[in-house]
């Protein structure tokens, strides 16, 4: 299980929870438990998602490891000047 | 359309192009002569990247027509180096990183030569304003205005 | 601190200086090819209206004309992005800013290609527009594409907003409560352009079913792939050269013309080569975005930071876009705050879609953040870089956007800017001293890179980042320290699209540290093939050899008494010894490493004329490892100016026809070198622990501080405070009338 902090606009589709609890070793399965267990987020998730695994910002990286005590922040999918 | 037969020298060398009335210096130099150092920023005369002398004027080559170039004498950044022998400024733009993407390069140059051989010993505030019609986007400037200090001093000697 | 490097940290000159400073290096429009035509654009002259009909004819007959196209020529677009990206390159049914593209044509020389666009016969009709972001949200505004509102935007505002994001974390009413002093205040910040000084071009040049095509931009392996599916392409059968790019800034990270000359060149089968003018790339490339913007900041009497929270509504032009998060995620990311939220709104209107500008998104949010953060000192009596020490974020932060911050530098610039001689020289009358911190992510990404050894033992190195600051000399320099070899045996060049695998874009500051670690890689490759080689070659274990310094050697006497074998001896056998020796990587590295820096600027305000001259300005920035000092120096001071300008001079001005009436460097004025003092620098290098040599990217955090910097600066030097960017003349003057 990790810990996913889920940024404020999007908590409408998590009962208002900033953080919510899945059940994934790795990025992959962690969008796609994200997105079962809360439907609303998928279109943000085909939008583009970044996730910041303990501190590092990792972009469609699917096989990154998730460790049950890892920091786990969704963020949106950003580009750069 | 009627074409305009021009004969010049450019870099020192007789050259000869034929132009269409509305055609600029500039167009010459880069579509019929193939000197592309000189770049078109603007059209307006208001970035300098197409700075050449015409008869030892720094002039805005996109602000002179082609068809009125007939006898004059032009100086472009190709003519800078003296064969693989670099000018003092050139080399000083180089060692001193004073150029990052370089499209505007060609033009400080060209703009700065012509400040030095007419003031060889330019303060920072006269190099700043000297340069002021050559737009550069990447630097801030401060490289370039050191290069040409540093260039300045070695040609008077003194580095 | 740690490593001892050989070639980091010296500043070679870059193996790309000589083209540039002999005139022979090849911008985008210097390549000139036999049978060449001139394509040009015919645009709107209104902001938003229906084209009615759209007759060519009469351009098509005229003599010297090969071919005109318009949306008709282009197959729908399945993807979205992409068929967004189209219908802003040539408009379909409505043309949605002045400047638009709708039709287009190739002829054989410049003035007959203009000459037709006059023959051309449009009708249109005019629509209701809208050019201001605060306009464009209320309802019953015009709606510039309908269905495309944002799921979250709500109710009270047009189905303009395609975008709303939120983010914070505890509890900001309650953090309000704790504050002995709130302050908010409302900002709006104008639409800057890049400014690159090389206008947009390309040269198309189709072959049957496969094309070439030569272009100014940031990503050409980006440019292949959306211009292959406008096209209906494949990619490899469009092979893309990236010219040597005359400035980005972001700017060219998408197509404008591209896709356009593509058309032009597949109907008249001949190479087309487009050029803008200076006008139209004001008109029609993509400005950054412009803003509107509430921020609210709680402070105690000591200066501690009790809640903030800021609203920030963007204008992104014609087209759905994505950027506000970006500012919204930036705006409070130099803080350690228990209680904070930003919020975002990304806004169409009737102007050209913006597209990034170095640290896309954070400067105007960071701009409203710090100069609030400047009049609550001035209100305490609190010393503005003290205040910002009291409250920095560093290593264990948990940021304002989510993650934890590693190892960061920004209490090290706060504390190099206290120290430095700048922060306590006096000042004279009419002048002010302001201070501004900035913040940028920076990103990481796929990245490919092909490292050759030739036969006399000195290195090919190609990669497919476009060079915009002098990349290819950090990118040599880094393979020369890993192999231990000379800087000036690597030669660096950028590959086109078929020479090697993908590489993203050159922005998010990404090159150095992605393409470093890559060249890295590649670099341990072929050192591992030489120990095996050598290894071999003396008939020891591989593991009884090792790499030092450029050669392979025994690892001890045990192994064996041979003398090292250089790499260039090495290469020379490589033939007898299994064939070319070479080292490659493909991937994707992230944990690139965030950005802060620290600007101080001297301000003298003329309070006759409310113009305002830059005294002094000194920048502070963690580079993390500055690979090359000087080109490190010249991205903050770069930046920094960038900053000058969108702070006191420049803005897109819309009249109430929505037409743009800047479109110049003339009117649109950007810095030049009288506007100027030297720009002082100050690197700080706390080294990103994800890279191997610590780097971080240094490219666009620069443009973030000067915004308040300046504004805070210009509020101590004249007394009132301006809440508008630019802050020019006439508009300082009238602050002064007024405070």
């Amino acid at each position: 299980m990790a810990d996913v902090t889920i940024w404020g606009s999007l908590r409408r589709y998590t009962d208002g929870a900033e953080t919510v609890e899945v059940a994934a070793s790795t990025s992959r399965e962690l969008l796609e438990a994200l997105v079962a267990a809360y439907p609303g987020l998928a279109d943000q998730v085909a939008a583009g998602v970044s996730l910041s695994i303990d501190g590092e910002v990792y972009k469609d990286a699917w096989f990154t490891p998730i460790n049950p005590d890892s920091e786990v922040i969704l963020m949106p999918l950003m580009v750069g000047g | 359309m009627k074409k305009i037969h021009v004969s010049l020298t450019v870099n020192g060398d007789a050259v000869d192009y034929l132009c269409e009335p509305q055609e600029t210096l500039l167009d010459a130099l880069r579509d019929h002569l193939n000197l592309t150092g000189a770049k078109e920023g603007c059209g307006t005369g208001d970035c300098g990247a197409c700075s050449v002398t015409v008869d030892g004027r720094l002039i805005s080559s996109c602000l002179m027509l082609a068809a009125e170039a007939g006898g004059v004498a032009v100086e472009t950044v190709e003519g800078m180096a003296n064969g693989a022998e670099l000018h003092p400024l050139q080399r000083h733009i180089l060692d001193g990183a004073a150029l990052q993407c370089g499209v505007c390069t060609p033009g400080i140059l060209v703009a700065a030569k012509a400040l030095l051989a007419q003031n060889p010993d330019p303060s920072e505030t006269e190099i700043r304003y000297w340069l002021a019609g050559n737009l550069c986007r990447c630097t801030g400037y401060d490289k370039i205005i050191r290069a040409v200090q540093s260039a300045a001093a070695e040609m008077r000697g003194e580095a | 601190m740690g490593r001892e490097f050989k070639i980091l940290g010296t500043t070679p000159p870059r193996p790309d200086g000589i083209e540039k400073i002999t005139g022979k290096a090849l911008f985008g429009a210097d390549l000139n090819v036999t049978g060449m035509l001139h394509g040009a654009v015919l645009r709107s002259p209104h902001a938003h209206a229906r084209i009615v009909s759209l007759d060519v004819s009469a351009a098509a007959a005229l003599p010297g004309v090969k071919a005109v196209i318009t949306a008709d020529d282009f197959a729908e677009v399945e993807n979205a992005a992409n068929r967004d990206t189209l219908h802003n390159c040539m408009a379909h049914g409505r043309v949605l800013y002045d400047g638009h593209a709708l039709a287009a044509v190739a002829a054989v020389s410049k003035s007959v290609a203009r000459a037709a666009l006059n023959l051309i016969r449009v009708e249109y009709e005019t629509l209701p527009h809208v050019t201001d972001v605060d306009a464009a949200m209320q309802p019953g505004a015009p709606v510039i594409h309908q269905g495309k509102k944002h799921k979250l935007a709500g109710d009270d505002v047009s189905d303009n907003v395609v975008g709303y994001y939120s983010f914070g974390h505890g509890d900001i009413e309650a953090g309000f409560a704790q504050a002995d002093t709130v302050l908010e205040r409302s900002f709006k910040t104008a639409a800057a352009h890049q400014g690159y000084i090389e206008p947009n071009a390309c040269l198309a040049d189709f072959k049957g079913d496969k094309a070439d095509l030569w272009v100014s931009t940031q990503g050409h392996y980006l440019v292949r792939d959306i211009c292959a599916d406008i096209l209906g392409m494949e990619s490899s059968q469009l092979r893309v050269t990236a010219a040597e790019i005359g400035g980005g800034f972001g700017g060219k990270t998408t197509v404008f013309l591209e896709p356009v000359a593509l058309a032009l060149s597949r109907k008249a089968g001949k190479p087309v080569k487009m050029v803008m003018s200076r006008e139209e790339v004001f008109r029609a490339t993509g400005p950054t975005m412009s803003s509107s913007m509430d921020v609210k900041i709680g402070m105690t009497a000591d200066g501690r930071i009790t809640a903030a929270h800021a609203r920030l509504r963007y204008q992104g032009g014609a087209f759905p876009y994505a950027m506000v998060m970006m500012g919204a995620m930036s705006a409070f990311a130099a803080y350690d705050l228990d209680h904070v939220q930003a919020e975002g709104w990304d806004v169409m209107t009737n102007r050209p879609k913006m597209i990034s500008y170095r640290a896309p998104g954070a400067p105007m949010a960071i701009y409203a953040v710090e100069a609030v953060l400047d009049e609550l000192c001035q209100k305490l009596d609190l010393d503005p870089l003290e205040v910002r020490l009291l409250n920095a974020a560093d290593e264990g932060t948990k940021s304002s956007y989510g993650p934890t911050f590693k190892a960061i530098g920004l209490k090290a610039c706060l504390k190099a800017a206290q120290a430095h001689p700048h922060y306590s020289a006096p000042l004279g009358p009419n002048q002010g001293r302001g201070v501004s911190a900035g913040f940028w992510f920076n990103f990481g990404g796929q990245v490919s890179v092909s490292m050759a050894i030739t036969p006399d033992g000195t290195v090919n190195l190609t990669e497919g980042n476009p060079d915009i600051g002098g990349s290819r000399a950090s990118v040599s320099m880094m393979a020369a320290e890993e192999l231990g070899i000379p800087f000036e045996q690597v030669n660096t060049v950028i590959g086109d699209t078929g020479a090697i695998g993908f590489s993203d874009t050159t922005d998010g500051s990404r090159v150095t540290f992605t393409v470093g670690i890559a060249t890295i890689k590649a670099a341990k490759a072929v050192k591992a093939e030489c120990c095996k080689r050598v290894a071999k070659i003396w008939e020891i274990d591989a593991d009884a050899v090792e790499w030092i310094d450029g050669a392979v050697h025994p690892t001890g006497h045990n192994a064996g008494d041979f003398p090292p074998m250089s790499l260039a001896e090495i290469a020379a056998m490589a033939g007898r010894t299994g064939g070319p020796i070479a080292g490659h990587f493909e991937g994707a590295p992230d944990k690139a490493g965030v950005s802060f820096g620290v600007h101080i600027v001297d301000t003298q305000v003329d309070p006759e004329t409310g113009f305002t001259k830059i005294l002094r300005y000194t920048a502070f920035q963690d580079a993390g490892k500055a690979i090359h000092p000087d080109y490190v120096e010249g991205q903050m001071q770069g930046g920094a100016v960038q900053g000058i300008g969108w702070a006191l001079n420049e803005e897109y001005i819309y009249g109430e026809d929505g037409v743009l009436q800047n479109a110049g460097f003339l009117d649109y004025r950007i810095p030049v070198a009288s506007d100027l003092p030297m720009i002082d620098t100050v690197i700080i290098e706390v080294p990103n622990p994800g890279h191997p040599f610590g780097v971080r990217g240094v490219g666009e955090t620069a443009i973030v501080p000067p915004l308040a910097a300046i504004s805070n600066a210009v509020a101590r030097a004249a007394g009132v405070r301006l809440y508008a960017l630019p802050m020019s003349p006439p508009r300082i003057l009238a602050a002064m009338d007024h405070g």
